[in-house]
């Protein structure tokens, strides 16, 4: 069954005087439960579909349906609600935020929930014990290592139970055996039913996953 | 964890930048507060030395004619039906609804009397009371003390060509002359001044007075109220206020206030600039992390109301510091600002809650476009690595 459909997607961007078309008419379906990975170059358009399937990035044309919704369809900030009751994201860069420790970096998505702190505090703790960083949930980010900074990021992208996690180059600053510590991780995760879609530019990494999407010139290529 | 942990984390947290936000706003706030502080402090004490300074009310006979003076040029005057003020009412001025606004009362008898074969005037009165009203007569010699004793106008003097420590004889009693007054450039300097008792004894006018002059505070109180409260009191006299004066002094005042406000204006204007530009910075150098919170889902009012909240309590605390930084550099700067030693420092709950509503609303205003730019960030230019 589809999670997402993508149909006739195209994003061009101004540079100068040209315009760069940087996705010319994409088509994609990823199924619930699915473990998808978007290889390709440099420029070849991957992380620009990325923040498109996010909701992040309005298209030039085409639709994004999530569950039947046609996300760019949805009126006012009616997308930012979508996005914090349905996605969740792990940056490359993790983008933790520096003056909040790793429990409240991980309640960062149920900041703006009306569910009662205690169930907040219990629900990071349990993102963190996924992750296997019960341990260091009073720590700053800027007291944990690249690999747990990442595991932060990761239960923080997990703590609203969303129906898709976006990785984007999650293991781009990691060492080898940290970022293989992390594809067992997102691999983990997608067997316990999480529907994972990451971009990529490490071959290594789509071991993991069960499709892997070329991409080139912005275009599907395989 | 809600939004209000996000901004008081990056208050706690980020030490160093919210003291500079907070140190800008202080600075802003303390100077009004010591600028509206110091301007409370000293308009009162301004206001009573030149209400001192000279009469602002006079109360004269009244009488069916028009005199013919103008600039100390006498051309004479059709007057008739002289009337006399007797001393005895004096202290019903002093029963006036706004009795505590009056300064001072300086009553005045006036005569011709022969002196050293010249006719001269001689005016009767208070000295203590006339010195306090003219605070810019200069004397060589002292006031008068005794009853035999006189001041007399440097014209006067001159005419009469006399020193002090000289004697006079007026209507063969003996009087030494103990003070002579400088040059006013006013009918002063004609005049041969005595004891009011004395004078009155000379002109043969015991118990009754020519003229009185009061200084009256004109704080509080309207000039023209207390002109109307006196001729109630005294019926049979002519009151009048010396508009000129009452005007003038109003008018200096009304400047001081206004150069006060609008110095106070300049800082106001300096200090959101500064919330303003380091609200402005503080939003650009958190771009990722405004982004981080958009793609999870946080709304546009959300990045306000964090960033909103952030200034409001950073105002907060800058308005607390700020009023008493403020007043302490008020009582720091206010003896050197004005020599009265009866100065006191005014403690105005207005000024004390406007600063800190002030300083709160400063900051709200100066970080709304900071804030509304936050708020309008795209999420993937935010975070760049998407």
């Amino acid at each position: 069954m589809s999670l997402i459909e993508v149909r006739d997607l195209t994003k061009s961007y101004a540079s100068g005087d040209e315009t760069v078309d940087a996705l010319r008419g994409i088509d994609l379906s990823i199924d619930q439960g699915e473990f998808l990975t978007i290889m390709g170059q440099s420029g070849s358009g991957k992380s620009t579909l990325l923040s498109i399937l996010g909701g992040l990035s309005r298209p030039s044309q085409g639709t994004v349906k999530m569950e039947g919704v046609d996300l760019y369809a949805l009126p006012g900030e009616k997308l930012a609600d979508f996005r914090s009751q349905k996605l969740g994201f792990v940056f490359q860069s993790f983008n933790l935020i520096p003056y909040l420790t790793a429990l409240e970096n991980v309640m960062l998505p149920l900041a703006i929930s009306s569910v009662k702190n205690k169930e907040k505090q219990a629900a990071a703790g349990d993102a963190l014990g996924r992750v296997g960083l019960g341990a260091k949930a009073d720590r700053l980010p800027n007291q944990l290592s690249g690999g747990e900074q990442e595991r932060v990021a990761i239960a923080r992208a997990i703590v609203n139970r969303p129906h898709l996690l976006f990785a984007d180059e999650p293991t781009g600053n990691l060492d080898s055996k940290t970022s293989t510590e992390m594809m067992q991780l997102f691999r983990s995760l997608n067997q316990a039913g999480q529907t994972v879609v990451m971009v990529t530019h490490n071959p290594e990494n789509c071991d993991y996953s069960d499709r892997t999407v070329q991409l080139r010139d912005g275009l599907v290529v395989v | 964890m809600k939004l209000h942990n996000i901004s008081l984390n990056n208050l706690r947290r980020r030490k160093a930048k919210m003291a500079f936000l907070t140190i800008g706003l202080v600075v802003g706030i303390a100077t009004i507060v010591t600028l509206v502080t110091l301007t409370k402090s000293m308009s009162g004490d301004i206001e009573r030395k030149m209400d001192e300074f000279g009469a602002n009310i006079l109360v004269t006979p009244q009488q069916n004619g028009l005199a013919m003076t103008y600039g100390g040029i006498n051309l004479g005057g059709v007057s008739f039906d002289q009337h006399e003020i007797l001393e005895s009412d004096l202290a019903l001025i002093g029963s006036i609804k706004n009795s505590k606004n009056i300064s001072t009362v300086a009553p005045k008898v006036l005569g011709s009397v022969q002196v050293a074969g010249r006719q001269v005037l001689l005016v009767g009165v208070l000295f203590d009371k006339e010195l306090k009203l003219k605070q810019w007569w200069k004397l060589f010699g002292e006031a008068p003390k005794a009853a035999d004793e006189l001041l007399l106008g440097s014209d006067a003097a001159r005419v009469l060509n006399v020193m002090t420590g000289d004697s006079l004889d007026i209507k063969g009693e003996r009087f030494k002359v103990t003070g002579i007054l400088d040059q006013t450039g006013s009918q002063d300097d004609a005049l041969v001044f005595a004891q009011l008792g004395v004078a009155q004894r000379l002109l043969n006018k015991q118990g009754r007075i020519n003229l009185v002059e009061v200084a009256a505070l004109c704080s509080g109180c309207p000039i023209g109220d207390m002109v109307l409260q006196i001729a109630e009191k005294l019926p049979g006299a002519k009151v009048s206020a010396i508009q000129q004066v009452v005007e003038g002094r109003l008018k200096a005042l009304d400047q001081f206030r206004r150069f006060s406000y609008a110095m106070a204006g300049v800082v106001v204007f300096i200090g959101s600039l500064i919330v303003f530009v380091t609200m402005m910075g503080s939003v650009n150098e958190r771009t990722t992390e405004i982004g981080v919170f958009r793609a999870i889902g946080f709304r546009k009012s959300h990045i306000m109301r964090i960033i909103l909240l952030e200034a409001g309590l950073v105002g907060v605390l800058a308005g607390l510091l700020g009023y008493g930084a403020g007043m302490g550099g008020a009582k720091i700067a206010l003896p050197f600002m004005a020599d009265g030693k009866q100065l006191l420092l005014v403690w105005d709950g207005l000024v004390a809650f406007g600063s800190l509503g002030l300083s709160v609303a400063l900051a709200l205003l100066a970080s709304l476009y900071p804030a509304l730019h936050a708020s309008k960030m795209d999420p993937t230019e935010a975070l760049r690595a998407l």
